[in-house]
């Protein structure tokens, strides 16, 4: 291993090197090719990175994003540069050392990730200071009206500190607050209010977004608790659902691949990136899951009208929320989904975040939709690190992506179900509120109710595991049946005690 | 913070800015230009092929690889500029332009993209073409006996930018706070049948807000997509406001699309007193702003600078309301129309429907002419359409009166 400390050094990334520590410790690191022969250049903490199945020995499971470094004999420097790359499948990603900014280049056909490294003190360091004509007072925005949790967190004073940063790759604190500018409140919902740019956002603003963390996900703190992610299906008990009640069961989420910006400020070429490695993966699924890419700009009527039919196609972003925060920018370029040819497991690429991953069926199997959920995304993510790509996650914020709204599971079970005695009880919300579930009309966010058929989901996202989650989902959608059969028969429900937050 | 732009006249060619986003000294200025080097011109490249306005007729591959790594003192770059042509492949009814400024120097730094844009847009105007800038009231024949029968209002507008200041897609909060603020003062300074008041957008009460919607003076916010990609929506509706005299005649939006339109207006068709008025009233205005050691963005060759390139010139669109139910019918209306280069929209503006016979009747050139000229084109061609209106509603034909070619 070598402590490489010269900032004017170039290097080039040898493709396919993985390798391990001489010492066998748990650092591993990438081979580096440059002016003084093969050098081992960064290294990151092996076996960070949550294991759903045992770890192979020949394809390590490496997480780039924290570096504890509590074996003080290791200390290391990123040694950075900058040059052009001009490869059809490269890309570049700028980090930053305490000291100036650069950028680590990668070269080779199967575009390796970089590491994500932090010098010993464990934060992401902001990229160049921007310089401005006006002082913050005159720049900060006027939210007297706004009821966000963005407006309840920026002080002028946490304005002021932030307001001349910008990640490594440029994003600006007022990119970040726009569509909490421009969105002064939702009449339902308290809205976030904020967006994050790249995985770097929510470190070097995390003045502003801890608060915010803190209070969208009910409480956890981003500064001192960590989020479990658990994606082994067989733990889950039940999950068969009374078919008389459950229309459909659907669980989403959202991934973000590590190493380039997320919508609200990728470039057309980095969004077309994303679409390649995602597509590129999903195109190894086999047996259930094999399935077919339906490009925004390529699609025929056909495959349109299908898609339609199917209520699998999503249009481009009307909601100001979203397209204020510019992530519907250069609209259908790079945009698409993937579906598997059962029509049970879908894949939006580009749309809100890089990719979300939803498994879906009629009927109240919810069971069987969580293992093809967690079958397909462990699937999908070892054929990604297979081209040496991953997931955006850290331990404090679990995966990460656009809203914070969505950060730790960014988890949505739920189902279609019908109540219609219970949902004209006036406890019902209050069993809701007790089970950790929330109510929605069945177009989604921002839609009523059709009928008594309501879709009820988990409230949280962070703080619990997976399969807390949809475990909570399992049992309260057991709980309200229940309920409505109860009432059915003429006896008296009662409202369950709040079960706890952060197990 | 003006100083250093105001010398600038558009022929000096040190208003580029390369290398890294350091120097752009707008708050969201471009560090992340830099991540887009990485990539290939190809790649980063729009995808064009279901594209129909005149940025995407203009723009190719190899000017956008010259291009984009080019950026104007405060930040603005190429994809910045043709963001609202990428994201709005077309309109319906008009050709749209497919491309903003950022500020004054975007024209120059950006000039092998927008010279073409312009030169397509603007009826063949080269570079080296120089605009004529006339706004001497007295130089305007006729005007004042237009049919009030037919020509219900009267109205011309024009926009004008401060220079120094980045352009609404552009700005930030403080500098968009400051254009309001300078412009709110030099209006204070007016008097006469020109002294009146500001109703900001956000502190407005609402019986003020209900009496400029029955005036028709209050501007909404923007929701055409043509103008929400280019960012000049954000933070609505912090300094953002309406200012107009105690007639309500003479009528300043501020930080709408520009940072200042200026709009003067009357019932009937007194085209001659709208203009008077108009041109006394941009003229103070500009005197008031020099006094403070401002002025307009405007030179010799493109006129005065506004953010839409369809504006530059005169920026003026000089127009009336106009019933003119038989000869709209008429299958050579639209020939008449483009014979005496005028243009026809419905009585909302832009992208609505004529209702009940009544058009919106305007100047379709803003650039090469002076706006003498272009109002004299709008009175003088009012003045034939009513003509014709007449000989039809009286059974005759019109093809005697048919106009040349302007």
């Amino acid at each position: 291993m070598l402590c490489c400390t010269e900032e004017s050094k170039s290097f080039a990334l040898v493709p396919g090197s993985y390798c391990t520590s001489e010492d066998k410790t748990n650092f591993g690191g990438l081979k580096v090719s440059g002016e003084e022969g093969d050098q081992t250049l960064l290294c990151w903490e092996k076996g960070r990175y949550p294991q759903h199945s045992p770890a192979s020995s020949s394809n390590p499971s490496v997480s780039p994003s924290v570096c504890p470094f509590f074996k003080s004999t290791f200390i290391w420097r990123v040694l950075v540069c900058f040059y052009r790359v001009k490869m059809a499948s490269s890309f570049a990603r700028v980090l930053s050392s305490k000291r100036k900014v650069g950028i680590l280049s990668l070269v080779g056909a199967g575009s390796l990730t970089v590491g994500f490294f932090l010098n010993k003190e464990q934060r992401v360091n902001a990229g160049a200071h921007v310089r401005r004509i006006y002082p913050p007072s005159a720049e900060y925005p006027d939210l007297r009206k706004h009821n966000n949790c963005m407006a309840s967190h920026l002080t002028p004073a946490v304005y002021a500190k932030l307001c001349d940063k910008t990640t490594p790759n440029g994003y600006t604190l007022d990119l970040a607050i726009q569509t909490g500018v421009d969105n002064p409140g939702h009449p339902f919902i308290k809205t976030v209010g904020m967006v994050a740019g790249d995985e770097e956002s929510y470190e070097v603003f995390a003045d502003i977004f801890n608060p915010v963390i803190k209070e969208r996900h009910n409480g956890y703190d981003p500064c001192n608790m960590k989020h479990p992610t658990d994606l082994d299906s067989s733990k889950i008990r039940g999950g068969q659902f009374d078919e008389k009640y459950v229309l459909s069961s659907r669980v989403r989420t959202g991934r973000s691949i590590r190493g380039l910006s997320l919508p609200p400020a990728c470039t057309r070429a980095e969004r077309r990136e994303v679409e390649r490695v995602v597509i590129d993966a999903l195109a190894g699924l086999k047996g259930d899951l094999t399935g077919k890419y339906y490009s925004l700009t390529l699609m025929t009527e056909q495959e349109q009208q299908q898609l339609i039919d199917d209520h699998f196609l999503f249009d481009k972003p009307v909601s100001p929320l979203l397209t204020c925060a510019g992530m519907a920018r250069d609209w259908p370029d790079a945009r698409g989904i993937w579906h598997n040819n059962e029509k049970t497991f879908l894949v939006w690429v580009n749309e809100e975040d890089h990719t979300r991953v939803i498994s879906m069926e009629k009927g109240g199997n919810m069971r069987r939709v969580f293992e093809r959920f967690c079958k397909g995304l462990q699937e999908v993510e070892r054929l990604i690190q297979e081209k040496g790509w991953e997931f955006m996650w850290n331990e404090r914020l679990g995966y990460i992506l656009t809203c914070p709204s969505n950060l730790g599971t960014g988890l949505r079970a739920g189902v279609h179900v019908t109540l219609p005695r219970l949902s004209k009880d006036p406890r019902f919300p209050k069993i809701l509120d007790n089970l950790r579930l929330q109510k929605r009309g069945t177009g989604g966010v921002d839609t009523a109710a059709v009928g008594n058929t309501f879709d009820i989901s988990n409230l949280d996202r962070l703080g619990q595991s997976e399969v807390q989650l949809v475990q909570t989902v399992i049992d309260g959608v057991n709980y309200l049946i229940e309920c409505e059969k109860k009432l059915e028969r003429g006896q008296d429900i009662k409202i369950p005690a709040p079960i706890s937050q952060f197990k | 913070m003006h100083s250093s732009f105001a010398h600038l006249q558009g022929e000096e060619n040190i208003t580029e800015a390369r290398g890294t986003g350091v120097d752009a000294t707008m708050p969201f200025g471009n560090t992340h230009n830099q991540l887009k080097m990485n990539y290939t011109a190809e790649q980063e490249f729009p995808d064009l092929s279901q594209h129909n306005n005149h940025m995407a007729k203009v723009l190719t591959l190899e000017m956008y690889a010259n291009l984009r790594d080019k950026q104007t003192p405060s930040g603005f770059t190429v994809d910045d500029v043709i963001q609202t042509g990428v994201d709005n492949p077309g309109h319906p009814f008009i050709m749209t332009v497919g491309c903003v400024a950022g500020d004054e120097e975007t024209y120059e730094v950006f000039k092998d993209l927008l010279d073409p844009v312009i030169e397509d847009r603007h009826g063949g105007y080269k570079p080296t073409d120089k605009h004529k800038t006339d706004l001497n009231p007295d130089n305007l024949q006729g005007g004042d006996d237009l049919d009030p029968n037919y020509v219900l209002s009267s109205r011309v507008r024009t926009g004008r930018s401060i220079r120094g200041f980045c352009l609404p897609p552009h700005c930030s909060r403080g500098e968009r706070r400051a254009i309001e603020g300078l412009s709110v003062e030099a209006l204070g300074a007016l008097d006469g049948d020109l002294k009146g008041k500001y109703y900001a957008l956000k502190d407005m009460t609402e019986e003020e807000q209900q009496q400029l919607i029955d005036d028709h003076f209050l501007f909404d916010k923007p929701v055409s997509p043509l103008l929400l990609a280019s960012g000049m929506a954000r933070d609505w509706p912090d300094a953002r406001g309406i200012w107009h005299n105690d007639n309500k005649t003479f009528l300043v939006w501020v930080n709408e699309e520009d940072h200042l339109r200026v709009i003067s207006m009357q019932k009937g068709g007194n085209m001659k007193e709208v203009f008077n008025r108009f041109c006394t009233g941009l003229t103070k205005i500009e005197e008031l702003f020099k006094e403070k050691g401002h002025e307009f963005m405007w030179n010799e060759h493109l006129g005065y600078v506004l953010t839409c390139p369809s504006n530059l010139g005169t920026g003026l669109r000089g127009g009336v309301h106009v019933k003119l139910p038989n000869l709209s019918k008429h299958e050579k209306f639209g020939e008449i129309l483009k014979r005496l280069r005028l243009q026809k929209r419905g009585t909302g503006g832009v992208d609505t429907a004529a209702v009940g016979g009544v058009f919106d009747i305007s100047n379709a050139d803003r650039l090469g002419f002076s706006e003498v000229e272009l109002v004299q084109m709008v009175v003088d061609g009012v003045k034939l359409l009513v003509e014709m209106e007449k000989h039809l509603e009286a059974g005759q034909s019109i093809d005697d009166l048919m106009p040349e070619q302007k």
